[in-house]
């Protein structure tokens, strides 16, 4: 499984902006085996970027830890309906996926 | 604007089954984390697609397919399931409608119609995808399977004495596992499922993704997954037999308000 379909709702709260994305992704620790015995090679997001109105305002770095298909919910202060919200990620094999929503 | 919270949702491997005892257990702050951070909108999102998609010898969607409430209807629809159809002459749970729809609108057979019913962690099958896409638009609605109809009354009898039906080189039937309060497998709960207290929480929830296995399940999977445990022969995908006892189940937790596709352990 490589970079699958992400979704992310942005919903406006008084005085935040409570987001929750879902994003596909195999998260491989790179310690499992298949079938056959051999080690499965290690296939996990490193970075995850979020960016309001173009400017970034979150830099993460997520590790092998974290399960398959990531759910990822914060909130930001402010924020105005509207407002893009991107969130970004990019994995150790160089392969990535982006979302954009509106605050709503 | 700046970011004061950053809450990561992890998956482990811990278990959880039945919230009637879950609330006095420790893993129900790990439930209920995991429960607000469900990941089955993806495979709702799947599910949409292949709803749409033009497929078999006739080239057409599912989005004629008559769940219950009409041609294309899904709102509330799975909430009714399983319910009898006059056009199949049966009473039918969601997957075993999806499948004659499959059949009947995009003219498959029914073994391509059902030759990948079970998906694994890297592809749901198009039944798990389109089951969550389905279910969703329940969510919220209270459950009221068909029971008043002579077929469905047949169905549910016939569910009811499945239950309890002794079979296989164990000798087991459902009610050995799940006819008494209080007992587990290993970590999970074992609901009595003849008793609609613990019955509707669950009814609740299916379909659901599964942490464990990273993978989107059904009710058609969790009754051939059980006959598999129980040492019986694979039971055939949306048989009578599957069908009665999702029946007899989704009829005793009757009333039960839906808020899936929920997530299992």
């Amino acid at each position: 499984m490589s970079a699958g379909p992400m979704k992310m709702r942005a919903a406006l709260g008084a005085g935040y902006t409570d987001v929750r994305v879902l994003m596909s992704h195999p998260m491989e620790t790179g310690q499992r085996k298949d079938a056959s015995g051999k080690v499965i090679a290690l296939h996990f997001i490193q970075n995850l970027t979020v960016k309001v109105n173009g400017k970034t305002v979150i830099e993460g770095q997520i590790s092998q830890a974290v399960s398959r298909n990531p759910v990822f919910s914060f909130r930001l202060k402010g924020g105005a309906k509207g407002d893009r919200i991107e969130v970004s990620w990019l994995d150790n094999k160089g392969e990535t996926n982006k979302t954009e929503t509106a605050v709503a | 604007m700046h970011p004061i919270k950053l809450a990561v949702a992890l998956g482990a491997a811990a278990l959880m089954t039945a919230p009637a005892l879950a609330q006095k257990s420790i893993y129900a702050d790990y439930q209920r984390m995991t429960a607000e951070n469900a990941p089955t909108e993806l495979f709702e999102l799947e599910g949409e697609e292949t709803w749409k998609k033009r497929q078999g010898p006739k080239n057409a969607s599912l989005e004629a397919c008559d769940l219950g409430m009409g041609p294309g209807v899904l709102k509330g629809a799975y909430a009714a399931l399983p319910r009898y159809f006059a056009d199949a002459g049966r009473v039918m749970d969601l997957e075993a409608r999806l499948l004659h729809c499959m059949m009947t609108l995009q003219g498959r057979s029914s073994e391509d119609a059902a030759k990948r019913v079970f998906g694994n962690e890297n592809q749901a099958s198009e039944m798990e995808a389109l089951s969550a896409f389905v279910a969703r638009h329940s969510h919220g609605m209270k459950l009221a399977a068909g029971r008043w109809h002579a077929k469905e009354r047949e169905t549910f009898e016939l569910g009811r004495k499945l239950f309890y039906h002794r079979a296989g080189p164990w000798d087991f039937s459902c009610a050995s596992c799940h006819g008494e309060e209080g007992k587990r497998i290993r970590m999970s709960d074992l609901p009595k499922l003849s008793e609609p207290k613990y019955v509707r929480p669950l009814m609740a929830t299916w379909p659901a993704y599964r942490v464990s296995t990273s993978k989107i399940v059904t009710l058609q999977w969790r009754m051939n997954d059980c006959y598999r445990q129980m040492r019986m022969p694979e039971p055939v995908f949306g048989s009578e037999t599957t069908v009665a006892l999702i029946h007899y189940m989704t009829v005793t937790a009757e009333g039960e308000i839906y808020r899936g596709p929920a997530i299992k352990r």
